[in-house]
């Protein structure tokens, strides 16, 4: 049964099974829904007036950020042209709730309210809004199993924004933490680099924040540095998460080949790379 | 003979069940998961030590699959445990159920070692080999938890007379 489980040919099964279970599910997530609920309702008008200024704060904040945004995108649009490299489109977003339920300890995942019936797919970018949140590793009819980049089993591409140094930052077993593994002694990294998805390997949208180095250790006995980065998105407390749906169909990608003629566009320039 | 009355109380027994399946779910702070006992576990060793004639392997196998699609593991590696669990709370449920609570919370926690190492056993094979001082920590917690669910769940029994 586990092979068959491999083989993917129990899917049909799961799902009816999560249908079952969806219940289950419902009752755990109805005293969380309820106190969402009671705080939506229960809340003074002063609070609300004042969390009202605040929006609008932030909004004006980054309604001028925006603007500049704007001039940044054509700026680059045309440095890009001049290299001759693909341009960058932006993909769209959908909310989806997190449904309050604990899973399995030893594995970071997590329950989304929207499933195949509002179209998630297996392999979606799930965001937040600080950054990559992780991936739908399943979709059933009413819920979506989201693994986060945080789990042991996931490693995402990534670049280190200030100098375009990529590498591949793996899970482990602590939550919201990521480990670098193949970074040589010799890289230029500091703590506090902010790490952002590259989009090699066409599985995740590049140009996202994924996660800030929080420690860096040369030894010089071992070949590679010591770097963990802790996930800039809210992996323990959010309640809302943002599923991504890619501009076009992304191109087929054969898995047979090398995945290197996926995502990166040609011709441009690697300032660093890790010999 | 008790044997030889229809079933009754089928609706508390799937109900514990359910009870069962909800607190495994049951949102937690992050340093509490590693303290939550078997639930499911516990309720299925209840019901095959007090009803061996009705509550029996395929019960458990079902209640596995249910748990695997809640906690997201891979389909059939609770049910392969569950199975495991009932398999031998049957095989001895005559001996078991004359001991005093503390032998009978030794004999759960000789169970969960085998519905434990089966779990990590499988998540070895798939790759998850990451905290395996802290899989032994619910095996601990569901021995020292079961003479109290043992007492609610006779208790209810009793009172709805199950059998």
């Amino acid at each position: 049964m586990i092979y068959d489980r491999q083989s993917g040919q129990l899917k049909q099964m799961h799902a009816a099974l999560s249908t079952i279970v969806w219940p289950v599910q419902a009752v755990v997530n109805a005293p969380h829904a309820m106190l969402l609920w009671a705080e939506d309702k229960l809340v003074t008008h002063t609070a609300l007036v004042s969390e009202n200024d605040t929006l609008k704060d932030n909004l004006r904040q980054t309604d001028a950020e925006l603007q500049q945004y704007a001039a940044l995108e054509q700026e680059n649009m045309r440095l890009r042209a001049l290299l001759q490299a693909a341009p960058h489109v932006q993909g769209r977003v959908s909310l989806a709730e997190l449904l309050a339920a604990d899973l399995d300890p030893f594995r970071h995942l997590v329950v989304i309210d929207q499933g195949g019936h509002d179209g998630v797919y297996e392999g979606q970018t799930v965001l937040d809004e600080n950054g990559i949140v992780g991936q739908v590793t399943r979709v059933d009819p009413l819920t979506a199993e989201v693994t986060l980049v945080s789990d042991p089993s996931q490693a995402i591409q990534v670049e280190v924004n200030r100098t375009g140094l990529r590498t591949l930052a793996v899970g482990g077993a602590e939550l919201e933490q990521l480990t670098l593994p193949y970074l040589t002694n010799a890289a230029d990294v500091k703590e506090g680099d902010l790490l952002v998805s590259s989009g090699l390997g066409g599985h995740y949208p590049p140009g996202y924040p994924v996660a800030v180095v929080t420690h860096f250790e040369r030894d010089p006995a071992e070949p590679f540095a010591r770097v963990t980065a802790r996930a800039s998105a809210d992996l323990s407390h959010g309640h809302t998460v943002l599923l991504y749906w890619p501009p076009a169909p992304l191109p087929e990608i054969t898995i047979s080949k090398k995945p290197t003629v996926a995502a990166p566009p040609p011709g441009k320039p690697v300032r660093r790379k890790k010999p | 003979m008790r044997d030889l009355t229809p079933p009754r109380g089928v609706s508390i027994i799937v109900a514990s069940f359910l009870a069962a399946l909800v607190l495994t779910i049951w949102p937690l702070p992050h340093w509490a998961e590693m303290f939550r006992p078997a639930w499911v576990v516990l309720v299925t060793l209840y019901w095959c030590l007090w009803l061996p004639q009705r509550i029996g392997v395929i019960t458990a196998f079902l209640a596995g699959l249910l748990l695997d699609t809640l906690t997201g593991t891979l389909l059939g590696e609770h049910a392969l445990a569950m199975v495991l669990v009932a398999w031998c709370a049957l095989w001895m449920h005559l001996q078991v159920r004359v001991y005093p609570w503390w032998q009978q919370a030794v004999v759960v926690l000789c169970i969960m070692l085998v519905y434990s190492f089966v779990l990590f056993w499988v998540d070895g094979i798939l790759g998850y080999t990451l905290g395996a001082g802290l899989r032994w920590t619910p095996t601990v917690v569901t021995a020292l938890v079961w003479p109290w669910v043992s007492l609610v769940l006779a208790r209810v029994q009793q009172r709805y007379h199950v059998s």
